[in-house]
């Protein structure tokens, strides 16, 4: 049983369908990348798949004991989040919410996981600074521990280098990386860098008219296929 | 110096002085409180929808002649409240619209009814104090004081207890959800607390300036200080110390109570502004 099956999802807004025939599985360990065009639907995938929104058609299932408080999730930055005030260490301390259950306050154990995430992005030096005085880079760190926070299973990003300079986007993969094959955190990623892509994935799920789903050298081959055709 | 003292003292005599004062307190706290949330959710507007909402629901409780209007102005308010936040929920477009209807509506017919129902001499008089608070404040009977007393204690209790959840509702209500967490009930808090502060708030400061005494303290402490938790408390600690200052002075210089709250509300956020620039 996979950790999560996708079947013949049908996706979109308000009856309008955005993409559909979506079918594939997420295996424990696997590295995801989600890729297609801008509105082809790759947020509402992840939203989907995250209980944000409802499928018209189809169902997602949760395997291998995976609840939703075992997610963590990087969304795209929102507005309120730009001048919000709060600090990177009450916000990474947010994602130990998830599997507080029927407490109401944060306990030792918590603090001390908060801070060693912290650590482990490298950004305990800001754990009293604003969040929204941090560069890109820093506040991707901040979700991620927040992520860290609420799970060691799996871990959705949406495109989390958008809005990164080209060094802190490296970095971003490389952290990435180390979460997937040190710490076996499960990775799924929506990118549309295909050159990273490449580099780090183990599985592709590409979404168009006609969305395809494979390994990562399914893919390339699919690629290579593709260019021979065109050429 | 000495004489007002004196003339405070005088004053504080009075129950109704001494009870004006308590709930003032009272309210300041828990409207400053849900304010930093509400500000922060972009969700200011609302609380002025609800306070003409209650506004609408007073002058319905006036025309049915209840003799306390309180339980029924709560419960009215809290509902619309609850309503206008699942339809907000929804659709996004549209929901400031359909709160301008409801805010401008209840205020109309509220009006309507009061005159066409009123056997009182001083309809105006009465729709004055109502909307800017002129008098209200010294006519709390006990009861109001209890009620007041114990639903403050109520707020501030829920708000500790679910001030994580709360603040993670505020900063990310997408992760809160996907993370397993009930947003929905939080929101649903949000909004209870919302129309009840709303409500009390009525006797203090008259329902078109309840909005100042949730919103003001808030972006007060947010011009200088940049932690949920500080801001809180900062939020707080300005809204009851303004309160306590316009009701002291409402009483020395006899203005009216919520104009004069509000206006220390003013001046506190314009002196915050200064020190908020001059810190950067």
């Amino acid at each position: 049983m996979a950790l999560i099956t996708c079947k013949n999802l049908k996706l979109g807004y308000e009856g309008e369908v955005v993409v559909k025939d979506i079918s594939f599985e997420i295996n424990s360990g696997d590295y995801l990348c989600i890729i297609g065009d801008n509105g082809s639907g790759k947020t509402t995938l992840v939203k989907t798949i995250l209980g944000l929104n409802k499928p018209i058609e189809g169902e997602v299932i949760f395997g291998e004991g995976l609840s939703r408080t075992d997610i963590g999730y990087l969304s795209q930055r929102t507005d309120i989040q730009k001048d919000f005030p709060a600090t990177v260490s009450e916000i990474v301390l947010s994602g130990c919410l998830s599997h507080m259950k029927h407490r109401f306050f944060y306990s030792k154990e918590d603090k001390r996981m908060a801070m060693e995430n912290m650590e482990k992005m490298g950004i305990s030096n800001l754990a009293k600074t604003c969040f929204a005085n941090l560069s890109g880079g820093q506040q991707q760190r901040t979700l991620l521990a927040r992520a860290l926070c609420s799970t060691g299973k799996i871990i959705f990003l949406d495109e989390p280098v958008s809005s990164l300079d080209p060094e802190a986007t490296e970095e971003m993969y490389e952290i990435v990386n180390d979460l997937n094959k040190k710490d076996n955190i499960t990775i799924v990623m929506i990118s549309h860098d295909i050159r990273n892509v490449e580099k780090y994935a183990s599985h592709v799920l590409s979404i168009s008219d006609k969305s395809s789903y494979g390994t990562i050298e399914e893919f390339l081959e699919g690629e290579k296929k593709g260019v021979d055709d065109n050429g | 110096m000495a004489e007002i003292f004196s003339r405070l003292g005088y004053y504080f005599q009075f129950p109704f002085v001494r009870y004006a004062l308590i709930v003032g307190v009272l309210i300041s706290l828990c409207s400053a409180l849900i304010g930093v949330p509400l500000v922060l959710k972009r969700f200011s507007y609302i609380g002025d929808g609800m306070s003409h909402v209650a506004f609408g629901a007073l002058a319905i409780a006036t025309v049915l002649k209840f003799s306390n209007n309180l339980p029924f102005i709560l419960v009215v308010t809290t509902i619309i409240s609850i309503l206008l936040l699942k339809s907000g929920q929804k659709k996004k477009i549209g929901n400031d619209a359909s709160i301008a209807l409801i805010s401008v509506g209840s205020l109309a017919v509220g009006y309507l009814l009061i005159n066409l129902f009123s056997d009182k001499a001083n309809v105006s008089g009465d729709v004055c104090s109502t909307l800017f608070g002129a008098t209200s404040m010294l006519t709390l009977n006990s009861t109001d004081v209890y009620i007041s007393l114990i639903l403050s204690a109520v707020v501030i209790v829920v708000f500790i207890l679910m001030y994580n959840r709360i603040f993670s509702v505020t900063f990310d209500e997408n992760y809160s959800t996907a993370t397993g967490l009930k947003t929905g009930i939080y929101n649903l808090v949000i909004a209870v607390i919302t129309s009840v502060i709303i409500v009390l708030a009525m006797n203090l400061v008259g329902s078109l300036m309840i909005s100042a005494l949730v919103i003001i303290p808030a972006l007060s402490a947010m011009r200088i200080f940049r932690s949920f938790k500080s801001v809180t408390i900062c939020s707080v600690i300005v809204s009851v110390v303004c309160a306590v200052l316009g009701i002291l002075v409402s009483i020395l210089a006899s203005t009216p109570v919520g104009s004069t709250i509000v206006a220390a509300n003013l001046i506190c956020y314009i002196i915050f502004f200064i020190v908020g620039k001059i810190k950067k």
